[in-house]
């Protein structure tokens, strides 16, 4: 049995963290979300592409460090642990990914090696307004290469310089590359739960598209594309929670109520017990997710589901409980706790709520039974 | 990170299956009689079949070779009953005094004690108990009030132990009583093996709130015991029951009762007001969390291996594992009962859905809770053990056992 981080995947993880914590503190996250007009920290982005993280799952022929999934699970658990405000995800969990499953060999050749050097930020854009994400619901249109059409919200869509766009072909649904740079494209910045994180309104009116993947493939790759991002958002999702969990304890060690620590009170204590028990549930589940991610296993759309819903539990639970155990200072803006509030829902939001994979991992789980 | 074994092990798994599939058929008891937990035929069954694993080193796979064990690895002692689980024939009843009684014996009895125990023991010649609870302590343990006064080379014990498991097929016990109350209550007690045949030994089942009687009860008038049936220092009674607590197996099963597969087939047969209840979808966001919870535990279990494997110790972390399967079984079991309505109130195996699985287990859940450290004894240990936070706050630490407040 060899079901945890090789001593090898350790050691990246402990020279992550050790750079984060150096180049990423609360100051660093504060420094997004105070200004609004600076969508993420550059000298951090410029930092992490130097470590070679963007490409570390990105084929080396391609530019990246060739590493397998597992390393980037391990990257992207201390990414969530400092709240990181970049589009790592963006880039990497969804555009990355989606260029390396259905681009063309000219497409990924293009693409992938600027993306592991730092020199493109990408996007993922499917939603046009309220509600879960369904065939019905995607009115943007690409007709004769041109795309028209609004994607709201697009995570980091206001600083991407290339986006993913969701979109119908002649009636079929297809996935398109648009350079957001280029014609035809006006990007709005919005504001959102989670301002460390950019989120934009993107209005298409016919702005040049390439085709990504086979036509009529959209939704099917953009299945795909989720499961295995939703693996890594897990990731993210452990290390934040588990950051919940350290402040709370931290904080309740030092502050005394009624002549003592409130971390002696079983109240506290129970707390922060259950916040430990939902973090665990979702660390094995979310390490199910990389065994599948990496291997490209057929159960990969269950361990997703499994990891993305316990994910987003534990973060949640962590992440309301801990301003819970700091009381009043905990509901001020000068203490980290909200931003860990808000990024929970970020991470919660991104691919699509727990509604929604709650409900594709019963329809996967009839289905196995069925077979 | 993948679920293989390394060489060592698949070859350790290899021999085992080898050997579980030559021996094992011919131990299991397949009479009706047979297979009812308790009843003298599948005692028999188990007992000739723990002999035969002792001959073979399978009994006891982490203890030492000059005591008869296999001198293995604990991941070897877990390969083992992954297999031999899956040919159906572990039985539970050596469980408690092979996984703490007798390595207790085995860590403060002398020599001569070690030998006539030991052996008998393993080969299942020999079942034993511990007697630890109370009625007055269950909780909190070391609040024992079972008296055991000195008399000359002997100690005179009276009083009561309760949710003793086995008790009532037990050979031997280790007994946890209260030597002197004029001091606080860790430093008043004493440990003692017992003869459970005694006369002045009485087992009376438990007729516990789901019907059964799986529990006892055990009385102790005037039971006289040898000063050498001492287990430890006069004194020294709840640093010992700390090394049997420690020897606690390692949970690797997991529980028993209707999954989130069981409900899942009800669901396909079950209708509300809005068709089948698996097209339901408050019920459909109740499954995958179910499900999300067991394959949390699973995995967590993996992980413990994996630590195993790795020649690390495995902490006290695996105390989330019944905090969850005993919540998760008696929420699910509620969920499949009041999916079948007014027809979930039966009971009767021959009228309700799937045997009546789920009002089994939701009457047999709230013992679940509280049995092996209740919800709450378990959030403290992961509060103060794994995180490192204060113990609670002790208005009995310093005062003799005689003086502290008892209730009722």
């Amino acid at each position: 049995m060899n079901f945890d981080y090789s001593d090898d995947q350790k050691f990246l993880k402990g020279e992550a963290r050790k750079f984060l914590e150096a180049r990423c503190g609360s100051a660093v996250v504060r420094g997004v979300l105070n200004n609004e007009d600076v969508s993420f920290d550059k000298d951090l982005w410029k930092g992490v592409a130097e470590q070679g993280w963007l490409g570390a799952a990105i084929a080396e022929e391609h530019g990246g460090l060739g590493l397998g999934h597992i390393e980037l699970c391990a990257i992207a658990e201390e990414m969530g642990r400092v709240a990181a405000p970049i589009p790592f995800a963006s880039t990497v969990y969804f555009v990355a990914e989606a260029i390396a499953a259905a681009g063309t060999d000219e497409q990924k050749a293009d693409l992938l090696p600027k993306i592991a050097a730092g020199e493109l930020i990408g996007c993922y854009a499917t939603s046009e307004g309220p509600g879960a994400l369904t065939p019905g619901a995607v009115k943007c249109k690409v007709e004769g290469g041109k795309l028209s059409g609004v994607k709201i919200p697009v995570t980091d869509g206001d600083c991407a310089d290339i986006a993913i766009v969701l979109a119908n072909e002649a009636g079929r649904p297809g996935l398109f590359l648009v350079d957001l740079k280029g014609g035809g494209v006006t990007v709005e910045t919005l504001k959102s739960l989670d301002p460390t994180r950019g989120v934009a309104r993107l209005t298409f009116k016919d702005a040049p598209a390439r085709a990504l993947g086979a036509a009529g493939e959209g939704f099917n790759i953009t299945e795909q594309v989720f499961d295995r991002a939703a693996v890594l958002l897990s990731f993210e999702q452990v290390g934040g929670a588990d950051r919940c969990l350290e402040m709370a304890k931290e904080y309740a060690l030092e502050r005394y109520a009624f002549g003592r620590v409130i971390a002696s009170y079983q109240a506290i204590k129970h707390k922060l017990a259950d916040m430990y028990v939902k973090n665990e549930v979702a660390r094995s589940n979310a390490y199910y997710g990389a065994w599948a991610l990496n291997t490209n296993a057929p159960e990969l759309p269950v361990a997703a589901s499994a990891a993305r819903i316990a994910g987003s539990e534990a973060y949640w639970f962590a992440s309301k409980e801990n301003i819970q155990t700091h009381g009043g200072m905990g509901f001020t803006w000068e203490v980290d706790c909200h931003l860990y509030y808000r990024r929970s829902r970020q991470l919660a939001l991104v691919a699509g709520g727990p509604k929604v994979w709650k409900e594709r991992l019963v329809t996967q789980l009839e289905r196995r039974n069925a077979a | 990170m993948d679920f293989n074994d390394s060489p060592e092990e698949a070859a350790y798994r290899e021999k085992a299956r080898a050997w579980l599939e030559e021996n094992a058929a011919a131990h299991k008891s397949t009479s009706a009689n047979g297979r009812r937990p308790n009843s003298p035929e599948h005692m028999a069954a188990a007992k000739a079949w723990q002999t035969k694993k002792a001959e073979n080193g399978y009994a006891c796979i982490t203890w030492p070779k000059e005591w008869g064990g296999g001198g293995g690895t604990p991941l070897q002692s877990v390969i083992f009953s992954q297999e031999e689980a899956k040919v159906g024939v572990n039985y539970g009843y050596f469980t408690i005094g092979l996984g703490m009684c007798v390595p207790t014996v085995m860590a403060f009895a002398d020599a001569e004690t070690k030998t006539r125990f030991v052996g008998p023991a393993m080969k299942g010649e020999e079942i034993w108990c511990q007697l630890f609870s109370e009625p007055a302590g269950g909780s909190d343990v070391a609040a024992s009030r079972t008296r055991a006064i000195k008399d000359g080379d002997e100690w005179v014990i009276n009083g009561q132990k309760v949710w003793t498991t086995g008790a009532q097929y037990s050979d031997y016990g280790i007994l946890l009583v209260r030597t002197d109350p004029d001091v606080p209550k860790h430093k008043g007690l004493t440990m003692f093996w017992i003869d459970m045949h005694d006369p002045a030994v009485e087992v009376r089942p438990i007729h516990q709130a789901s019907g059964g009687s799986e529990f006892n009860e055990v009385y102790f008038t005037d039971l006289r015991v040898k000063d050498s049936q001492r287990l430890g220092g006069v004194g020294d009674g709840w640093k010992v029951a700390l090394v049997t607590l420690m020897n606690e197996r390692l949970a690797v099963g997991g529980s028993s009762g209707p999954d989130y597969k069981t409900i899942m087939e009800l669901a396909r047969t079950t209708d509300t007001v809005n068709g089948a209840a698996i097209r339901d979808g408050a019920f459909r966001e109740k499954l995958a969390d179910w499900y999300v919870a067991a394959e949390g535990l699973k995995f967590t279990r993996f992980r413990t291996m994996t630590a195993l494997s790795r020649g690390q110790t495995p902490g006290p972390e695996s105390s989330i594992g019944k905090i969850i399967a005993a919540n998760q079984m008696q929420e699910m079991s509620n969920a499949g009962v009041e999916m079948e309505d007014q027809y979930g109130i039966l009971t009767d195996p021959s009228e309700a859905p799937l045997q009546a699985a789920f009002q089994q287990s939701l009457l047999w859940a709230p013992g679940l809770r509280i049995a092996g450290g209740t919800d709450e004894i378990l959030k403290n240990i992961i509060a103060e053990r794994v995180l490192g936070l204060p113990g609670d706050v002790r208005v009995d630490k310093d005062v003799a056992f005689k003086d502290m407040p008892t209730g009722r």
